[in-house]
């Protein structure tokens, strides 16, 4: 396990490389202009420009540029061209609300995926299984951001709940437990939302591998043994296919963080979906170097606790 | 069915193609997937048609109209009217060329980068195979949308930006899969025996791997063609896709915003049109996917 464990670590100090070659330069790279005023305006004296140049390190050959904003980016001294705020400080501010969002959806995913995964491997090819399968393709092809606003009018309009940022303003709670129960609120529906795509490849996947296991030999013996077949299923059956749904996690994340910026944008919530929408209206470039780095990092990290994971339950992932 | 196979495939003899076609259309979205695609097809081709020879139906999506702005759907307009006045309709027939164009060409080009750097990495293997591989790993950690946002907002919105973006960061899928195919099908009788007669890499590639790769490569590139479509509609909901006024599903929706509450046509009838076009690819991708695993 430790030499699986150390692999691993490697590895994934040689893709975070890779991640700051890829969010550096194709920001950089990409033709356009970072300055906040036009390339050209005549009122923008050769010195102030100068200084610009030489703040964000735009007067040194590309290479060196590269490793100044990593050296800033670590020491938390890259700062936003935008209000001059260190970058990673304004990423910390978002952490929270961010985490909050994505773990609450990963939950939903995974818990209605492998409820509908199960079902689905369990009842394969019967009619009720081929309109859960077409359910499952729609959420798929739902563009998130028309979902969000047909459900904003069904709540606005029918229920009159306010659903926008993350708590109701202007309120007085009787209890905290009120309060508390508002801010569950906010947090589910957008993340109801950004998860419907995770449960439906959640229960595809699911259903796959389960349908391979419910072949296997011991299955057959469990059910011969008389065991209900609720225990089969998910005592004996969904043990086994345990793997590919930690797997699933990993891959969910950067879906999930795609899926933020446009629903975060229309929930208002502050997280770092809306904060990179805010910094590509800004042409901020500091805040999307660090923003696409971050996010990779943390998926790269994602990634590596599901694998450490998958080799705790699963022995033979570490032989691979 | 069985007279529906026979004309395709010129044949009912059990060929591996008239096969192919009774898996997949065993499959009960399949043909519904199908007709829905040639549907969508028809209308964005039969509307670019129409309007390069200056007819417009059924009318100029891009005429205004103030006097009937935001008018619900009529037997004059029939799907109503948005905030200039413009029929929703004829909007909503040039936004389906568009999401077909974007669909089509991003598709084009990221099978292309897909099958060009999977196929080298699963033919020659090795430190290029590592390298490559890596850089893909490293790929999927990004959000694809936000890498395609970042890119197409600092590059500046347009058409041939936003498809050539959405291919340039969606290969990674495809290159993992023609690796993978490839890694079987070189220790394939057919191509240790084109090796020992001395062929040429490129050759047994072109003549040899790559035409036994085709199903899950079609497979791919079908299921593509959806994403990019979403990925162009969430562009222009955010105003960093194709600009207005050139009607995309993505645009009406995005100029509906303002009035979500009393004109509603303005939003469901283009959500529901993205939604359907991405349903039919995926249904028909995934039946493809399972009559090429020879399922039954």
């Amino acid at each position: 396990m430790g030499s699986f464990i150390i692999r691993r670590l490697g590895l994934s100090l040689v893709l975070l490389f890779i991640i700051s070659i890829i969010s550096f330069f194709i920001v950089t790279l990409t033709p356009g202009s970072p300055y906040p005023w036009g390339e050209l305006n005549p009122k923008i004296s050769a010195e102030v420009k100068a200084n610009f140049r030489k703040k964000f390190h735009l007067d040194r050959p590309l290479h060196e540029q590269y490793a100044l904003t990593m050296r800033d980016l670590f020491t938390g001294n890259l700062r936003s061209i935008k209000d001059d705020r260190p970058v990673m400080l304004r990423i910390m501010e978002r952490l929270p609300a961010t985490l909050a969002l994505n773990v609450t959806s990963i939950l939903i995913s995974l818990s209605f995926g492998t409820l509908l995964g199960v079902a689905a491997a369990r009842y394969a090819g019967s009619w009720q299984e081929i309109t859960g399968s077409f359910v499952t393709f729609i959420f798929i092809a739902l563009p998130g951001f028309w979902i969000s606003y047909l459900l904003a009018i069904v709540l606005v309009t029918t229920f009159g709940v306010p659903i926008l940022g993350t708590q109701s303003y202007g309120i007085d709670f009787p209890n905290p437990a009120a309060e508390w129960l508002d801010r569950l609120w906010h947090l589910l529906i957008p993340a109801t939302v950004l998860a419907l795509g995770g449960i439906a490849a959640q229960s595809r996947y699911l259903r796959a591998t389960m349908i391979g296991t419910m072949r296997e030999d011991y299955i057959r013996t469990a059910r011969s043994k008389g065991l209900r077949e609720e225990v089969v299923l998910y005592k004996h059956a969904l043990r086994n296919s345990i793997r590919p749904i930690i797997s699933g996690i990993g891959m969910l994340l950067p879906a999930l963080i795609s899926g933020a910026v446009i629903v975060e944008n229309i929930f208002a919530y502050p997280g770092m979906g809306r904060l990179g929408y805010e910094a590509v209206l800004e042409r901020d470039y500091p805040t999307l170097v660090a923003l696409n780095f971050v996010v990779a990092a943390l998926v790269l990290l994602g990634n590596l606790i599901s694998d450490i994971l998958s080799a705790a339950v699963d022995p033979r992932v570490r032989l691979e | 069915m069985r007279s529906l196979i026979t004309l395709l495939t010129g044949s009912e003899k059990n060929r591996p193609a008239s096969r192919f076609l009774r898996r997949f259309l065993s499959n009960p979205f399949a043909l519904p997937a199908v007709v829905m695609i040639l549907l969508f097809v028809l209308i964005a081709v039969g509307t670019a048609l129409l309007s390069s020879f200056g007819h417009q139906w059924p009318c100029d999506a891009n005429l205004t109209n103030l006097e009937q702005k935001l008018l619900p759907p009529s037997s004059l307009h029939w799907l109503g009217t948005d905030n200039l006045g413009r029929d929703v309709l004829s909007r909503m027939l040039h936004g389906a060329y568009i999401s077909l164009t974007v669909g089509v060409v991003a598709v084009s080009v990221s099978l292309g980068i897909g099958v060009l750097v999977g196929a080298i990495s699963g033919y020659f293997g090795g430190l290029t195979d590592q390298i490559l591989m890596r850089s893909v790993d490293a790929l999927l950690c990004f959000p694809t949308f936000f890498l395609i946002l970042t890119v197409v907002a600092i590059l500046g919105p347009s058409l041939i930006n936003i498809v050539v973006i959405i291919g340039l960061v969606s290969w990674t899928g495809t290159a993992r899969l023609v690796r993978a195919e490839f890694l079987t099908l070189r220790e394939a009788e057919y191509v240790k025996g084109a090796r020992v007669l001395g062929q040429q890499s490129w050759k047994i590639i072109m003549h040899h791997i790559l035409p036994n790769a085709a199903a899950p490569i079609l497979v791919t590139a079908v299921l593509g063609i959806p994403d990019a479509i979403l990925s162009e509609a969430g562009l222009s909901f955010l105003g960093f896709g194709v600009q207005p006024p050139q009607a995309t599903w993505g645009n009406i929706i995005a100029d509906g915003k303002t009035y979500l509450l009393y004109a509603w046509w303005l939003n469901l009838f283009p959500g529901l049109a993205i939604l359907i076009a991405s349903l039919s690819f995926y249904l028909a991708g995934d039946a493809l996917r399972e009559a090429a695993e020879g399922r039954d």
